[in-house]
C-alpha cells in the first residue's frame, strides 16, 4: 500500500468506522461446505486505498473467500467487518446500504443479459437513486468514458468481445463509486495484451478514486504487477500476506511452489498418494 | 439390475430417501418463495425495493399475450374434440341435443384451465426455470444481491403477479373460444343454429362453474412460477444442468397441475 496512500488519501468518513483502520478485516474465518473445511482460521486485514491480491491455485479457496466478503455466503464461525460492520449481522436494509459502497466485477462479467450494456450499467442507479434519466445516461457515459468503452451503450452484452465485456462489468462496478471494489479473476481468459490493459484499468482506478480493491487472480504475472500487497491462499489456509517483494522472497515451499508453477506436492507423501488412488482399498 | 449395482435395497430404500428428503426440502423452499414474493409485493416501497410495474407487465406480456394463439388454437380443438366425442356418445341414447349440456360443464370446469395450464408450464414454466438457472451459472443473480437488489423481489415477484393475472384470463379466453369450436360443429352436425347453442350454453353453466374453473387456474398458475423457480435456482453444473431444470420444472409443473385437478375434483364432487 505504499504508492496508494501516498497518493491519494481517502476521505475522512471513509474510515469512519474504524478511523484509519482496515477497510474489510477477517478474523478467524472458518467454512465448511458439508463435511469439508474449505477455508481454515483465515485472518486478513485490508487497508485503505491498496489493491490487495488473493492469489493461489485453482480450488484453493479463493471465490468462496470472496463470496464471503460480499456477504454472500456465511461463515461457520469467525467474523467478516466491512468498513467497520460484520456483514453476517446487518438486517436487509443496512446491508443494502452498505453494498452501494461496494462494486464487483464478476468473472465473467455477470452482466444481464436481457438489459443493454447502459442499462446494465445504470441499474444501481436506477434502483438506489432519484435521479433523473437524463443525469443516469450522463453519468454512465462518464464511467463508460473512464473503462475506454465509451459509445458501446446500446450493445448488448452478447455484442461485446470478453474483454469488452470485463470493462462493461468494471463499469457498473464503479457507478456508485464505491469505497471498495471487488474483482474476481479480471484478466482470466483474456488474450495478454487486453489483460494488461484491464490491470493498467485497474492501477488507473485506484490512483484516480483511491478505491480500495481486492482482486482474486490465479494469474503470477498480473497478480505482481498490480498488488500493493499479495495474500497467497493454499488449500484454504493464508501462507502469507506481504508485498510483492515479501512474498517472492518468502521460503514457505508452498508459496515458492506457487510461485515456480509447480503442481502440488503430491509425491512427498506415498501413502497418502496410493491411499488416494486406491480409494481407501487396501 | 440397477437395485443391486448400487447395494440391493438398502441401496433403493436410501435412494428414495434422498429423494422424499429432497423434495420435502423443495416443497419448503417454494412456500419460503412464495412467502417472500408476497412480502416483497407489500412492504417494497417501505424497504426501498418497489416491485417494477413494467416488469410486471414484461412478464405479463411474455406469459399471456404470446401465448394467446396457441391457446386459441388448442382450445378450438378441444371444444370441437368435445363436440365429436359428446355426439357421438349421446347418438347410442338418441340424446344428442342433450350434448351442449357436456361441452359447457367439461370446457368451463375442467378442460379449458387444464389446457391452459399446461400451455403456459410449457412455455413459461421452462422459461423462468431456464432463465433463473442461466443467471445463476452466469452469477447474474449474485450480481443482483450484491448491486443490493433481492433477487426474489426482481424476478420471482413479477413473474409469480404476471402469471397470477394471464392464466386466468387466458382460460377465460380459452372457455370462450372452445365453446365457440364445439358450437360451431354442433351447429353444422346437428343443424343447431349458433343462437340456439349460446343459449343453451348460458343455461346449462352457472357462474360458479365458470369461477372454478378460473379458480383453478390461479391456483395452477402459482403452482407453474414457483415450480420454475425453485428449478432454475437449483441448477449445478452448467448448461446442461439448465437444460435439465427446464425439462424437470415442464414434468413437475404439469403433473402438479394434473394431481392439484384431481384433488379438486374430488373434494368438489364429495
Ligand atoms: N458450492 C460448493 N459446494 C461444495 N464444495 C465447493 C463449493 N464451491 C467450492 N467448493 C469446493 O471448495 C474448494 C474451494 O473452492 P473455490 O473457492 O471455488 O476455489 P478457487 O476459487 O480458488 O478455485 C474447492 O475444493 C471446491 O471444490
Ligand atoms: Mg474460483
Amino acid at each position: 500500500m505504499s504508492q496508494a496512500t501516498s497518493q491519494i488519501l481517502p476521505d475522512a468518513d471513509e474510515t469512519a468506522a474504524g478511523a484509519g483502520g482496515p477497510v474489510i478485516e477477517v478474523s478467524h474465518l472458518n467454512t465448511h461446505y458439508g463435511d469439508r473445511h474449505v477455508l481454515k482460521d483465515l485472518n486478513l486485514g485490508i487497508q485503505p486505498g491498496e489493491i490487495m491480491v488473493i492469489m493461489g491455485g485453482s480450488g484453493s479457496g479463493k471465490s468462496t473467500l470472496l463470496n464471503h466478503l460480499l456477504g454472500l455466503l456465511h461463515p461457520t464461525s469467525g467474523t467478516v467487518r466491512i468498513l467497520g460492520r460484520d456483514i453476517s449481522k446487518l438486517s436487509q436494509v443496512e446491508l443494502t446500504k452498505l453494498r452501494c459502497k461496494m462494486g464487483v466485477a464478476f468473472q465473467g462479467g455477470a452482466l444481464f443479459s436481457s438489459m443493454t450494456v447502459g442499462e446494465n450499467i445504470m441499474l444501481p442507479l436506477r434502483e438506489h437513486t432519484k435521479l433523473d434519466e437524463q443525469t443516469m445516461r450522463i453519468m454512465a457515459r462518464m464511467k463508460m468514458e473512464v473503462v475506454n468503452l465509451a459509445g458501446f451503450e446500446d450493445l448488448m452484452p452478447a455484442e461485446l468481445s470478453g474483454g469488452m465485456v470485463k470493462r462493461a462489468a468494471f463499469a457498473r462496478a464503479i457507478i456508485m463509486d464505491p469505497k471498495i471494489l471487488f474483482c474476481d479473476e479480471p484478466s482470466a481468459g483474456l488474450d495478454p495484451v487486453v489483460a494488461s490493459a484491464i490491470d493498467q484499468l485497474i492501477l488507473n482506478l485506484r490512483d484516480a478514486f483511491g478505491m480500495t480493491i481486492v482482486v482474486v487472480t490465479h494469474e503470477l504475472e498480473s497478480a505482481f504487477t498490480i498488488a500493493d500487497r499479495i495474500c497467497v491462499l493454499d488449500q484454504g489456509e493464508i501462507r502469507i500476506v506481504g508485498t510483492p517483494e515479501e512474498v517472492r522472497a518468502s521460503e514457505d515451499a508452498r508459496v515458492q511452489d506457487l510461485l515456480n508453477r509447480r503442481p502440488e506436492g503430491q509425491e512427498q507423501d506415498p501413502d497418502a498418494y496410493l491411499q488416494r488412488l486406491t480409494g481407501g482399498i487396501h | 439390475m440397477a437395485i443391486s449395482r448400487d447395494g440391493g435395497v438398502t441401496g433403493l430404500l436410501d435412494r428414495i430417501g434422498r429423494a422424499a428428503v429432497t423434495g420435502i426440502g423443495e416443497v419448503g423452499y417454494a412456500a419460503t418463495l412464495l412467502g417472500e414474493g408476497v412480502m416483497w409485493l407489500v412492504v417494497g416501497h417501505a424497504r426501498r425495493q418497489p416491485v417494477r410495474i413494467h416488469q410486471v407487465f414484461q412478464q405479463a406480456m411474455e406469459i399471456g399475450v404470446l401465448a394467446v394463439p396457441i391457446v386459441t388454437v388448442l382450445a378450438m380443438t378441444i371444444g370441437v374434440m368435445l363436440a365429436i366425442q359428446g355426439i357421438h356418445t349421446l347418438r347410442t341414447f338418441g340424446a344428442e341435443s342433450r350434448v351442449t349440456l357436456g361441452i359447457a360443464l367439461s370446457v368451463t370446469r375442467e378442460f379449458a384451465p387444464l389446457i391452459t395450464g399446461i400451455l403456459v408450464a410449457g412455455r413459461s414454466g421452462s422459461a423462468l426455470a431456464a432463465r433463473i438457472g442461466t443467471m445463476r451459472i452466469t452469477q447474474e443473480i449474485d450480481a443482483l444481491r450484491v448491486i443490493g437488489i433481492a433477487p426474489v423481489r426482481f424476478l420471482v415477484t413479477p413473474a409469480l403477479l404476471a402469471m397470477l393475472v394471464m392464466v386466468p384470463v387466458l382460460t377465460f379466453w380459452a372457455d370462450c373460444v372452445a365453446l365457440l369450436g364445439g358450437g360451431l360443429f354442433v351447429s353444422i352436425d346437428l343443424g343447431m343454429s349458433l343462437g340456439a347453442y349460446f343459449d343453451q350454453v348460458l343455461d346449462a353453466i352457472a357462474l360458479d362453474d365458470v369461477l372454478h374453473g378460473l379458480g383453478k387456474s390461479a391456483i395452477f398458475a402459482v403452482l407453474i412460477a414457483l415450480i420454475g423457480v425453485v428449478n432454475g435456482a437449483s441448477v449445478t453444473g452448467g448448461a446442461e444442468g439448465v437444460g435439465r431444470a427446464t425439462t424437470r420444472a415442464v414434468v413437475q409443473a404439469i403433473s402438479a397441475i394434473v394431481i392439484t385437478d384431481m384433488i379438486f375434483v374430488f373434494l368438489l364432487t364429495r
